[in-house]
């Protein structure tokens, strides 16, 4: 039981070999390589224009075009059609959040399709995101940024996806939100879900992630372990030029 | 009893109804329009070609294959429905990330072929075709007098108005439809097959012109050309309810049947440019139209 146990927190959930992508000419993505192990929460950190977001979005296939290999829980995704991703158990979380103007809180919710059969159940949604349950009438847009953020987690935790593509849900949040955020991913990394996380707020990413890719020009330019955080800030700042 | 304040009571309500049967047909091509700029984008200029294709395609089941009215009511509809479904896959999908105006000029040409090959056929007088036994005679109402299919056309178009808008506002497969129409690259990520939902939905809107075309045979004449008169005025309804606006477009297109049947009635040498002037005026006041939402 235990060996069985093992060999599934081991399990590689992601793999990505040598990924381009493109937007129309203009080349974004040069060759990414990672791997993401089930139960991991990894971070793209990098300055902007790097291609963290390109390299969700080219993962999601929302780019213009994308060659290399993007093998998702075993399979290969490279030639499947944006929908049929999704279906593989991938949770993808836009930086813009893209909560929908003509639809209210309660529709947003229940909007994606279920792409696994054990995600949480609208009550459990609500009971971790009170304030959703409040205003489930409203129109989505009219929520303030921070329940926004919480609607488009809560939106891809009830579809059952286990691995999820979070790209900077702390942008322009309240220190108080943020906390929350982080509580919620410590939560879904307890519940053994996978979590690719963008992100700018290295404060809020370093304390809760367990390795760290940084980005460049559309390159992983140094992967760093969360052990290795202390020995590694400097380098790191100067990749991120703070 | 048939005059107050001198006004001829049977002449204005006669007018109303005229206004209210052509708001009918207004609302349902007005809502397919809608429905399809709503979500593909497309400024659909097939879409009065089509209605001339179901009117034709009654017509036709009549003539060669024997099936009357009811049948054609329900029939037509799909038929141009799946016809519109071949237009998409294989002649605007190929377009789609192209220019709008390349749509828009595509389904233009659609029209002007659709219509070239029936006046070709059948001439271009039109043909006649019989209002069905069962909705023959009428009902004599206080003030006018009320033909039973015309009254049928207009609850009948109501009811698919309604039944439609509640589909797009109030169910699970319109809500699909809402936010793809805002946003259908992050749907897809979803995992909803966004394009199957434009083709079923180009579909739909067809098939609304279609059905429209059926509903229109008895009334007026079977011709080429009763796409194109009617088409240049349910884009300015759309305009004027706002472009793709699902309930504007309704209530837009039997309020501007209403204003022209009143026209009609109190200043008749207007009656066919008060929709247009109505349109100029909603532009100049509230340019993403009366229900439209501002960009």
């Amino acid at each position: 039981m235990n060996a069985i146990m093992k060999a599934q927190s081991t399990r590689e959930k992601l793999r990505i070999a040598d990924l381009h992508a493109f937007y129309g000419e203009s080349h974004i993505l040069h060759g990414i390589d990672l791997q993401i192990c089930q139960g991991e929460l990894v971070t793209l950190l990098g300055r902007n224009g790097s291609g963290r977001s390109t390299t969700l979005r080219a993962i999601m296939n929302m780019v213009g075009s994308r060659t290399g290999s993007v093998n998702i829980n075993g399979h290969e995704t490279i030639d499947m059609p944006s929908h049929q991703i999704a279906h593989l158990g991938l949770g993808y979380c836009p930086e813009e959040r893209g909560i929908f103007s003509s639809l209210n809180v309660e529709e947003n919710l229940l909007l994606p399709p279920s792409v696994r059969s054990d995600g949480m159940s609208v009550e459990e949604i609500y009971e971790m995101f009170p304030n959703l349950a409040e205003r489930r009438k409203s129109q989505g847009t009219r929520l303030s940024g921070g329940e926004q953020q919480m609607l488009a987690m809560a939106r891809i935790l009830r579809t059952g996806a286990n691995i999820l593509l979070l790209d900077e849900i702390t942008e322009g949040l309240a220190p108080v939100i943020v906390q929350k955020l982080a509580e919620v991913l410590t939560k879904l990394k307890e519940r053994g879900l996978t979590i690719l996380l963008v992100e700018q707020n290295f404060r809020f990413a370093a304390p809760i992630a367990d390795r760290h890719y940084v980005m460049e020009h559309g390159h992983i330019a140094e992967e760093i372990h969360a052990h290795e955080l202390k020995a590694k800030t400097e380098l790191l700042n100067t990749y991120l030029g703070v | 009893m048939a005059e107050f304040l001198g006004i001829n009571l049977f002449g204005l309500f006669g007018q109303l109804l005229v206004g209210l049967i052509n708001g009918s047909f207004y609302a349902l091509l007005a809502l397919g329009l809608a429905i399809i700029f709503g979500l593909l984008k497309i400024i659909n200029f097939s879409q009065g070609a089509l209605y001339m294709l179901g009117a034709f395609a009654a017509w036709m089941a009549l003539e060669y294959l024997q099936l009357n009215y009811w049948y054609a009511l329900f029939l037509v509809p799909i038929v141009v429905g799946i016809f519109g479904i071949l237009l998409e896959r294989f002649l605007i999908r190929p377009i789609a990330n192209e220019d709008h105006l390349y749509s828009l000029l595509l389904t233009f040409g659609i029209a002007l072929i659709l219509q070239g090959l029936f006046t070709d056929w059948y001439g271009s007088s039109g043909l006649p075709y019989a209002i069905p036994e069962e909705l023959k005679g009428g009902t004599r109402l206080p003030f006018m007098y009320l033909p039973n299919y015309r009254a049928w056309i207009i609850v009948c178009s109501l009811a698919v108005c309604a039944l439609t808008w509640f589909m797009i506002e109030k169910t699970k497969l319109g809500a699909y439809l809402r936010a793809g129409t805002e946003n259908p690259q992050l749907m897809q990520a979803f995992g909803i097959n966004v394009p199957l939902i434009v083709t079923l939905t180009y579909g739909f809107g067809v098939g609304l012109a279609g059905l429209a075309g059926v509903l229109a045979a008895p009334v007026y004449s079977v011709s080429p050309e009763m796409g194109s008169s009617i088409l240049i005025v349910v884009f300015a309804i759309v305009v004027i309810g706002g472009m793709g606006s699902i309930g504007g477009a309704i209530l837009t297109g039997l309020a501007m049947g209403i204003v022209e049947g009143l026209t009609k009635y109190f200043y008749p040498e207007a009656s066919n440019t008060v929709i247009f002037l109505v349109m100029v005026l909603v532009l100049l006041t509230k340019p993403a139209g009366l229900f439209g939402k501002e960009a």
